[in-house]
């Protein structure tokens, strides 16, 4: 046996192997349409409590099974710290940050999101198990950090 | 004996022998032709004052990480439930002690070491001394760096985290600290660049001694890498923590920190794989199999380590999807050159074990020899980095990263990588490097096994439980043990943290005694006189494709053009910066 040879066979079976679970993380996302957040509107962090949808948050019908769920993240609290949305119903999470970096995450579930100032971070999700789910800040956001939790109750 | 680089040399049998070129040879028997890693097997010494100066540097990150660990224990046990910290009455708070835990781990330890390990090897590669002036200043830029970001940490003016995100305002002396530190680390890059270049104006032709080669491709990638954080540093963070500019753009910095961000894993993680490939074979009696792969791997480290930072910023807006897929793509590219160097380094250890009478599939793993503290700190780096290197792909994973981003299964896996496939390499190291450096013997071997062992038990034992609770959604970043949330499902993978996490404070501990030790009582001239150096069975070509490897200007700008790609739709859509946030003092 050549070295030389190994060698070779074993770099053509990583990157088989690695392409292989690329592949199937990229096609994933696409068939079953888990998306990450992307390009959103931009906001005046300062002027969050003014400009809509920041203006009212909470939970909202836009269309026939369809809510917008706006949250503000300041420290160290959600606002509102806890909403109520029906089961199977299409829901827009809408957020941002009225001061620094915080950090959205429904515990459980695949709604983890970066609230940054200035920028505005869109999540579609549907819950399919009714329960009441923590919404943990998981960026640290200051000395009261662990202390920022709000609550979904899905029913 | 003299030796040019690309005249193969008989390993360990004695005498120089001539070979023919890239003498192909079966594994593991057959005649073993090797070349040496270096300039001139026969030996060099630095000079005194420069062997001084280099342990200094490696010393002010062993301060560091004494104070480093002691936060560390204190967060693995807030993980357990156990708040120990009305034990430090000194400190405002966790996440001061937390940040005190990132910057000197990660940071300061990191950087101080290879400050002195990468110019070390450049110059025993090269059989030159180093630039004095500039080992100097890399030792004074470190110092006045750390002094100047101590000061803000230890007076709670910088309890930002290593991360810095913005809008936390820090006091100016922690930004101007860390940058400092970054140009402790350009001033290194400096002095091997003048002793490699000077090396190569009076040796035309050759091939560049591979040692030499890759330490100095370490720290060109860093280098590069080093640069956005550099202009989000002294462009946006500094004058704005002076008050010269009343805003900030948070979007924009964070996209600077993780440009950097990524690569930066690789600037602590290539001088462990300098290690791995150059002096590891050596210690295991084994020897490295291929001259070319490892510059390869090299390469393409600088060239993937730097466009992959999205996968940082998945579940951040303002960045297109597009090219959070494409940094995916590169981020799974990067983690190619790791498994080639898995099946170099194993390899070599093979060698190594059945040239010690190890027979059979895996006998020769028992034949390896375990009782050097130094081989097996680094090979138990190894085992646990196999664990950091798959937790690391999920990580990057486009939408599996939703599952876990800012659970504490992200701190499990950079213990497995940096705070272990780093950090104990690093200490293997140091336990032939200090008594190099001092002229030394090691003190307290026993103890040093001990340390690798108790230390690499107990971070298996701390990521299994935060990977656990990680996936059932523990935040990172957070101080569990007062937290007004809890979830009876992280008890136990706490308790796992809690204990793993005492078992690592205690393994360390004992590297610190071992060291210190050997400083203040080891056997004077009791030291190795020469560093373990490798060699290469496939020895460097003169001919064909293979000198094209070291065009190191020629792959830089290769890399720089692989980050437009990268980077560059997102700037040209993004910019001008958003400065929309004053700064906050929240701790």
């Amino acid at each position: 046996m050549k070295i030389a040879t190994l060698e070779k066979a074993y770099l053509w079976v990583s990157a088989g192997v690695l392409g292989a679970c690329l592949v199937a993380i990229l096609y994933g996302a696409a068939a079953t349409g888990i998306h990450l957040p992307g390009r959103g509107e931009r906001i005046d962090p300062q002027q969050v409590r003014t400009t809509p949808p920041f203006d009212r948050p909470g939970v909202h019908p836009v269309g026939e099974n369809e809510y917008d769920v706006v949250l503000i993240g300041q420290a160290w609290a959600f606002f509102p710290p806890e909403v109520r949305v029906p089961v199977g119903a299409k829901l827009n999470f809408i957020t941002t940050s009225a001061d620094v970096v915080h950090g959205l995450h429904v515990e459980g579930t695949r709604v983890n999101l970066m609230l940054i100032p200035g920028q505005v971070t869109r999540y579609p999700y549907v819950f399919r198990e009714p329960g009441e789910y923590t919404v943990i800040c998981h960026e640290y956001c200051g000395i009261g950090h662990h202390t920022m939790y709000g609550k979904v109750i899905a029913e | 004996m003299q030796a040019g680089a690309g005249v193969p040399w008989r390993a360990r049998r004695g005498g120089l022998v001539e070979a023919r070129g890239s003498a192909r040879v079966g594994f593991p028997g057959g005649d073993v032709m090797s070349a040496p890693v270096v300039y001139d097997p026969s030996g060099f010494e630095l000079p005194e004052q420069q062997k001084r100066f280099l342990r200094w540097t490696i010393y002010i990150g062993y301060v560091a990480l004494v104070a480093g660990v002691f936060h560390g224990l204190a967060n693995a046990l807030s993980y357990a439930n156990i708040d120990i910290l009305p034990l430090f009455p000194r400190l405002k708070g966790y996440y001061q002690g937390l940040t005190v835990h990132g910057v000197a781990n990660v940071l300061v330890f990191t950087f101080s070491f290879s400050n002195g390990f990468l110019p070390l090897m450049t110059a025993r590669a090269l059989s030159r001394p180093l630039v004095g002036g500039l080992v100097y200043a890399t030792f004074g830029a470190l110092l006045l760096g750390n002094l100047l970001a101590i000061y803000a940490v230890v007076t709670n003016q910088a309890s930002v985290l290593f991360t810095s995100y913005a809008p936390l305002q820090a006091h100016w002396t922690y930004y101007l600290g860390l940058v400092l530190i970054v140009v402790s680390t350009w001033l290194a890059l400096a002095n091997m660049g003048v002793v490699l270049r000077r090396w190569r104006r009076d040796h035309r032709g050759k091939r560049i001694p591979l040692l030499a080669y890759i330490a100095v491709l370490s720290y060109t990638m860093w280098g590069l890498a080093s640069i956005p954080i550099a202009v989000e540093f002294l462009g946006f963070l500094l004058p704005w923590s002076l008050g010269l500019v009343e805003k900030v753009d948070p979007l924009l910095t964070r996209t600077l920190f993780w440009f950097t961000g990524h690569a930066i894993v690789y600037a602590w993680l290539l001088p462990a794989y300098v290690s791995w490939y150059a002096i590891v074979p050596r210690q295991a009696g084994g020897v490295l199999i291929s001259d070319s792969l490892t510059r390869v791997v090299f390469i393409s480290f600088l060239l993937l380590s730097i466009p992959t930072g999205f996968h940082h910023q998945f579940t951040d807006p303002g960045i297109g999807t597009g090219m959070k897929a494409f940094h995916t793509v590169l981020t799974f590219g990067v983690f190619f050159p790791s498994m080639a160097t898995a099946f170099s380094v194993v390899g070599a250890l093979e060698i190594g074990g059945r040239r010690r009478g190890g027979k059979g599939l895996l006998g020769w793993v028992a034949r390896l020899p375990w009782g050097d503290p130094s081989l097996t700190a680094q090979m138990l780096a190894m085992v646990v980095f196999v664990f950091g290197g798959i937790t690391g792909l999920i990580n990057a994973s486009y939408s599996m990263n939703q599952v876990i981003h800012n659970t504490t299964w992200v701190p499990a896996h950079f213990h497995m990588t940096v705070g272990t496939a780093v950090a104990l390499t690093f200490v293997g190291v140091a336990y032939w490097m200090i008594p190099y450096l001092t002229g030394r013997a090691l003190r307290g071997r026993r103890l040093a096994l001990a340390s690798s062992w108790i230390y690499a038990i107990g971070v298996l034992i701390f990521a299994r439980g935060m990977i656990t609770v990680g996936l059932r959604g523990m935040p990172r970043r957070t101080f569990r043990a007062q937290a007004t949330y809890t979830n009876p499902e992280w008890d136990l993978g706490g308790a796992l943290a809690g204990i793993g996490g005492t078992l690592m404070f205690v393994g360390i501990m004992l590297f610190f005694v071992v060291i210190g030790w050997t400083i203040v009582a080891g056997e004077k001239g009791g030291h190795p006189k020469d560093i373990p150096l490798s060699s290469t069975r496939l020895a460097p070509s003169l001919t064909g494709w293979e000198p094209a490897l070291d065009r190191i200007g020629l792959w830089v700008v290769a890399a720089i053009l692989l980050i437009l790609a990268a980077y560059g739709p997102f700037f040209v859509t993004y910019l001008p910066p958003q400065m929309v946030s004053p700064g906050f003092k929240l701790f």
